[in-house]
Parts: structure tokens; C-alpha cells; sequence
């Protein structure tokens, strides 16, 4: 992510406090141009021309689909994701919050003969440990992917595109965006009309 | 696929997508003659279909928002009205309760457990199915899964709300609970990690929480398909004004107050948090969907694993046993399995559609899990029997024999031998192929668990706690009414969240179900 594309990226959610930098390609209307779209109405359809999208070189694009169409991360050539690596972070650190919270308290804090046992006997501190474990895994891996999505994030410039909304339905709408280095008016254009998308529109960014 | 040309179709339907119409059907699923819907062939090189009658997504977008976009039908009001009068005198019992203390129950020096704890475990049990269908036949890939895992992990939500009741106003003194938490206090008083009931304290609020983000998570695009709707509704010009429904029947509608779909664009809008079905975004989505399924697994496993020790590391017979904690898990998942049918049955003959959705090879492989779970908790009772025995320990022999077995030595044998006919009888039925493909067989039987697995909790809290180990301790139980009301009220509260989660969300899982259905395939060839 360059720098461009940082402030761009926190002045989607400070509009307040951060410009958007000058757009590379103006609308007739004067907007700044979000992207081109196409759409699709096959599954089979949509893959293949995602195909064909990522051998052109582009990366600033997307598939919308109602549903994750299996192995679209080949299709469209991106890497995995790093949210198991967060998640088995949080894991340590569930389990350690745990550990340190009953071996402090029960230790240190206010130590409790309990049938005889000794203070630091980590046995029954096991369940609590997992519990936390589970618990901050589970926090990291809804949260972390809202985070890592740029969700929530309410306003959108594919939302002014009114076909759009069928993408919930049974639509397939790939966007190409114009912040793409290879992005080009009318080769774009040309390689959404190849891949079979019907519909091209442009999306323009209203703000 | 329609018949008719695709963009004839999509203007028609952005013209005139009235809210809450359902789909007519394509082809009657039902093989004439039979009552096999065409899912119930034992062959195994022909996978069953999940969704039957010819659907395309675009029907089962429609069948599932509708039932979410229609207007609130009249049984639906006129149960919601008995549910929630039930839930209200529920939560009248737990005010009384709380203001007047728990002697208005029929606990007494002997039987200090008894119906709250009951009902506890009763309650977090049935929680279980819910987790068991979304994470574990998830991880087995079992696709059948998409039918119910939706409305079972809502159900295991309004279960574990019903079960969080109990051991909250059980303490007597509820302003007191605070202490349950580890905070630091002026006494400097810390709770007592190596007491099972704080592992419970700890257990089921994750397990909570996390049902409830799992559900919420899987929700998040199916709320953002019924904002999308009601936004183009809205645009279209075609939203209905608020009507408000009248006893005698007619609608009173109020063009004052916004609009149904206006409603549902700020809520399902805000619920669905801008989500816009990108494929970085799913990609994301379904690695964290993989990975809760994965710690989910355990943690399904460890609530009931938990709440069995608060019984097996006493010291009372009866109770002292190592089998607890796999028999508790498996009569949670078979108390579960029974609700989730109990819940479902009904729903698939009144609404429209819901029979393609949730086809009869769904509830044959339900039915085999109650009998595999039945048989397996069947297991227990025996073992344990048996250990009592074979251990040559007295008192924990006495327990079952004059407590709980023998009718002319206990005073509770009836509630023993209702929860062996229910829960171990009842659902041998499912060896034979003709009844579990019954519905209404399936839902006999899932009512008789739903009842054993009640007296199973009260069986072993109440017998095991009612005779001690000095005669002149010996007490019984007599609920009040006030331990009565408070259980019906707790099934109030159930029924009624799940009423309004039956109107008010999407009650499949809309975007699971179009990757089950073959059109969601990414070649022509198959």
C-alpha cells in the first residue's frame, strides 16, 4: 500500500479530518472515478473471467458474489490471508491471561487451602486457561476479519450503482478500480467486454 | 435456471419485488405414490440434493427474505401473544423470587438443588446441538447441515439466555453475583479458581459469547441480502406504509410512521455493517468461519465436560462418577438434536417452501443422530449402573438401587423410569427405515426426548441429592408454584426469541445454502 492509497484509505472513514488525493481519471459529470464494473449471471462465468482479469495484471480489483465461490483465491490470485496466524496469537494470549489470573490471585493475592492441595498446582487452573483461549480466538477471528475487510464501513461508491444490489441475490459483479497502476479507460473496458461481462458500467465515487 | 431471458427477468423483479412473496413451485418434489421427496435413496454413489425443486438462487433468496419481508401472519401473532404472556409471568416468578428470596421455592435443608438446577442443565444442554451443527459437521463437511444450522444456532443462543437464568437468581442474594467475576474489591477477596461452579461461570459465558458472534457472524451477509432488498423496494417506489395489525382482522395502516422497508434499510443496514459480498472479503469471512469452527469443537465439548464437574468432583454418591462428562456431552447433543426437530417439524408444514429447503433426507440424518446419541447416553445409564455395582461401593449403589431403580424402595422411581423410556426406548424406533423418515414419527419421539432429557437432570440432581448419608437427613422434594411457574416461564422466554427470530431474521443461511446448490459450481461439467 503506498501512501496515496493510505490517506485515501483513512479518508474513507475521517472524510472529516483527511482529503482524498487528486483522482486520476474525472467522470464527464466531475466525479472521481471509482472503477468499471461488469456482471455476470453464471458461476462458471464469473471464475473464468476472474481468470482472465488476474492474467492481465491488474490488483486493485474484486468479485462480488452472493456466496464464496470456491477456490476464487486461484482464480483471482490473491494471497491467504493472516488471520489463522492472529488467531493462534490471541490463543497465547488467552491462555497466558488465564494462567496469570488464577496463579496470581490464588497464589499470591489470596491463597485459599482448597482440600489440601498446594498453591501452585496449575491443574485446576486448566479449564479457565482454555475457556480465555477460546474466548480471545474467538474475538480475534470475528474482529480481526471485520478489521482486515475495512468493515464496518457503511458508505461505498459501488452502493450508487443501482444493479449492485443484486449482487446479493444471484448477480456477479467484477470491479476493476481506477486506482489500479494497469487501470485504463477504455482497455478496461475492452477486457471486461472479452471476459464476457455484460452490463459495463462506470462507478463514480459522489463525494 | 427460469425459463425466461435473464434481464426480462431481473426488470420484472426490480419493477414489482413486492415484499414477502414466496416463489411458486417449480416442480412438486414428492415422488407420486411415495412420500419420498427424491432425498431418501440409500445409494450412496448419488449424493442426495440439499435443495430440492428445481431452485435457482434467485427462489431461494425469495423463499428465505420472505419469510422475514411478509406480513406478520396471524398464528404467528396470536403464538407470540400466549409466549411472551408466558415469558412475562417467567419474569414475574424471578422478580418475586429476588424480592421475597429463594425460599419461595420448595428447596429445603436436604434438597438444595433441585428444579433451578434442573432446568439449568436442561437448558444448556439443548444449547448444544446448535454448536455441534454449525462447528463439528461443519469440520466433517456435512453439507445437509445448511438446512438447519441457522435456526439451530439461534436456538442454542435463546437456550443459553433460558440457561444463564437459573444459576443467576439461584444465589439467593443476586446484587452478590458480581462476585462470580474476578474484580479487585475492598475486601480483597478473590474467587476460588479451583472450584468447578467458577469453570462454570467461565465456560458458559464463552460459550455464550461465542454462539453468539458465530451466529452473528453468519448472519452478517444474509442481513446485508434483506437491506438490499428493502433498498431497492424503496427506490422502486413500491414499500407498503406500517400497518398495524388488528385483532379483527383488518390492518390499520399509519402513513405517519415510517415505512416497514425504511426500517429495515437503518437496522439490517447497521446489522450487516456494509457488507458487499467481495470476494477479499469472503475469502476472510470463511477462514474465520473455518477457525471458530475449529475452536468450537472443544469448547462444545468442554461446557457440558464443565458443567458436569460442578456433580462429579463432589463427593455426594450418585454424583462421584468419571463417566460425567462424555455422558453429559452426548445427552446435551441428543436433548439438542430432539429441540432442533421439536422446532422444525411444525415449521416445515406451515411455511411455504421450507420442505424444499429442509428436505426429508435432513430430518432421516437428525433422526439417526437422536438414535446414535440415545444409544450412546443408554450406554451410560447402564455403565454406571454397572460401576456401581462392580465397584463395591454401598452408598453409590444404594443411590440407584433404593433411590432411583427399585419401585418399592424409591420414592423417585417413576422419574427414573420415564427418562429409561424416553430417552433410551423411544428412539430405537430408528432402526426401522419407514420411521425415520416420518415427520411425524420424528417429532413423537423428539418430544419424548425433549421430556426424558428433563428427568434424566432431575433424576440425578434430585435422587442423588434427597437421601444422604444419615437416614435422619432424609428429605423429598415438593416444587411450589413458584418452581413450577418459573420452568414454564423459561419456555416462554425460549419461544418467544424464537418466534421473533422466526419473523425478523433470515432463518436459513442464505448464502451457505446457494454453495450447496449445483449452480454454485465453478465448471460447466458438472
Amino acid at each position: 500500500m503506498n501512501k496515496n492509497d493510505l490517506i485515501s484509505f483513512a479518508a474513507d472513514y475521517f472524510p472529516m479530518f483527511l482529503r482524498k488525493p487528486a483522482p486520476k481519471y474525472v467522470s464527464e459529470a466531475g466525479n472521481r472515478v471509482h472503477g468499471i464494473v461488469a456482471e455476470f449471471n453464471e458461476t462458471p462465468k464469473v471464475f473464468h473471467a476472474a481468470e482472465m482479469v488476474r492474467d492481465a495484471g491488474y490488483s486493485n480489483w474484486d468479485v462480488h458474489s452472493p456466496f464464496p465461490i470456491h477456490d476464487i483465491e486461484t482464480a483471482m490470485g490473491f494471497k491467504p490471508t493472516k488471520l489463522p496466524m492472529m488467531a493462534g496469537a490471541a490463543a497465547i494470549t488467552g491462555v497466558s491471561i488465564g494462567a496469570l489470573l488464577q496463579w496470581g490471585t490464588s497464589y499470591f493475592l489470596y491463597p485459599m487451602v482448597v482440600q489440601g492441595k498446594p498453591y501452585e498446582a496449575w491443574e485446576p487452573f486448566v479449564p479457565i486457561m482454555f475457556e480465555l483461549g477460546i474466548l480471545l480466538t474467538a474475538f480475534m477471528c470475528i474482529f480481526g476479519m471485520l478489521a482486515l475487510n475495512g468493515l464496518p464501513r457503511f458508505h461505498h461508491p459501488l452502493f450508487s450503482h443501482d444493479r449492485f444490489y443484486k449482487v446479493s441475490d444471484d448477480r456477479f459483479i467484477i470491479c476493476i478500480e481506477s486506482n489500479d497502476p494497469k487501470f485504463d479507460p477504455s482497455a478496461t473496458r475492452a477486457l471486461l467486454e472479452k471476459a464476457g461481462g455484460k452490463e459495463i458500467a462506470l462507478i463514480e465515487d459522489e463525494d | 435456471m427460469s425459463a425466461i431471458h435473464p434481464d426480462e427477468s431481473l426488470a420484472q423483479r426490480m419493477n414489482g419485488l413486492q415484499p414477502g412473496q414466496q416463489p411458486g413451485s417449480r416442480s412438486t418434489p414428492i415422488i407420486p405414490g411415495t412420500s419420498d421427496d427424491g432425498t431418501l435413496s440409500e445409494d450412496p454413489g448419488k449424493r442426495a440434493p440439499c435443495v430440492l425443486g428445481d431452485r435457482s438462487f434467485e427462489d431461494v433468496t425469495n423463499i428465505v427474505c420472505g419469510y422475514a419481508e411478509a406480513k406478520m401472519p396471524k398464528p404467528w401473532l396470536a403464538a407470540l401473544t400466549i409466549s411472551s404472556s408466558i415469558a412475562a409471568l417467567g419474569t414475574g416468578m424471578i422478580l418475586y423470587l429476588i424480592i421475597t428470596g429463594v425460599g419461595v421455592w420448595g428447596l429445603n435443608n436436604q434438597v438444595d438443588w433441585a428444579w433451578d438446577i434442573t432446568n439449568f442443565v436442561f437448558w444448556i444442554g439443548i444449547g448444544h446441538a446448535g454448536t455441534l451443527i454449525s462447528a463439528i459437521l461443519c469440520l466433517l463437511k456435512q453439507n445437509w447441515r445448511t438446512a438447519v444450522n441457522r435456526s439451530a444456532e439461534a436456538m442454542t443462543i435463546f437456550a443459553v439466555v433460558c440457561a444463564g437464568i437459573f444459576p443467576g437468581i439461584h444465589i439467593g442474594r443476586v446484587w452478590f453475583a458480581w462476585f462470580l467475576a474476578p474484580l479487585p474489591n475492598s475486601n480483597g477477596i478473590w474467587p476460588n479458581f479451583r472450584s468447578p461452579l467458577l469453570w462454570d461461570v467461565f465456560a458458559v459465558s464463552t460459550y455464550a459469547t461465542v454462539s453468539l458472534l458465530f451466529w452473528y457472524m453468519g448472519m452478517i451477509p444474509d442481513l446485508a441480502t434483506l437491506r438490499d432488498r428493502a433498498y431497492m423496494r424503496l427506490t422502486k417506489g413500491i414499500s407498503r406504509p406500517m400497518a398495524i395489525p388488528m385483532p379483527i382482522g383488518n390492518d390499520l395502516v399509519v402513513p405517519q410512521l415510517p415505512k416497514p422497508d425504511q426500517l429495515r434499510v437503518l437496522i439490517y443496514g447497521i446489522m450487516s455493517l456494509g457488507w458487499r459480498f467481495s470476494s477479499r472479503h469472503w475469502h476472510r469471512y470463511e477462514k474465520a468461519y473455518l477457525i471458530l469452527a475449529g475452536i468450537s469443537t472443544p469448547l462444545v465439548l468442554s461446557v457440558h465436560s464443565i458443567v458436569s464437574f460442578d456433580f462429579a468432583t463432589s463427593i455426594i454418591p450418585g454424583w462421584h462418577t468419571t463417566i460425567f462428562p462424555p455422558y453429559f456431552v452426548a445427552g446435551a447433543v441428543f436433548g439438542g438434536f430432539a429441540m432442533v426437530l421439536w422446532l422444525m417439524i411444525p415449521l416445515r408444514m406451515i411455511l411455504p417452501n421450507f420442505s424444499d429447503l429442509l428436505t426429508l433426507r435432513h430430518l432421516e440424518n437428525m433422526a439417526k443422530i437422536l438414535l446414535l446419541t440415545g444409544t450412546m447416553v443408554g450406554f451410560a445409564y447402564g455403565m454406571e449402573f454397572f460401576i456401581a455395582w462392580y465397584s463395591g461401593n454401598n452408598f453409590e449403589f444404594s443411590v440407584f438401587a433404593n433411590n432411583r431403580v427399585n419401585p418399592n424402595e424409591a420414592p423417585y422411581w417413576w422419574a427414573y423410569w420415564t427418562m429409561i423410556f424416553c430417552n433410551v426406548a423411544t428412539p430405537q424406533l430408528f432402526w426401522f427405515r419407514k420411521m425415520r423418515q416420518n415427520p411425524l414419527v420424528i417429532w413423537i419421539v423428539a418430544s419424548f426426548v425433549t421430556v426424558g432429557m428433563w428427568f434424566e437432570r432431575f433424576v440425578i440432581i434430585v435422587t442423588s441429592i434427597h437421601r444422604a448419608f444419615l437416614p435422619g437427613e432424609w428429605h423429598m422434594f415438593f416444587p411450589t408454584w413458584v418452581d413450577i411457574l418459573t420452568f414454564v416461564g423459561s419456555c416462554g422466554i425460549f419461544m418467544t426469541l424464537f418466534l421473533l427470530f422466526l419473523k425478523f431474521l433470515p432463518v436459513f443461511a442464505l448464502s451457505e445454502l446457494k454453495v450447496v446448490m449445483p449452480q454454485s459450481h465453478t465448471h460447466d461439467d458438472h
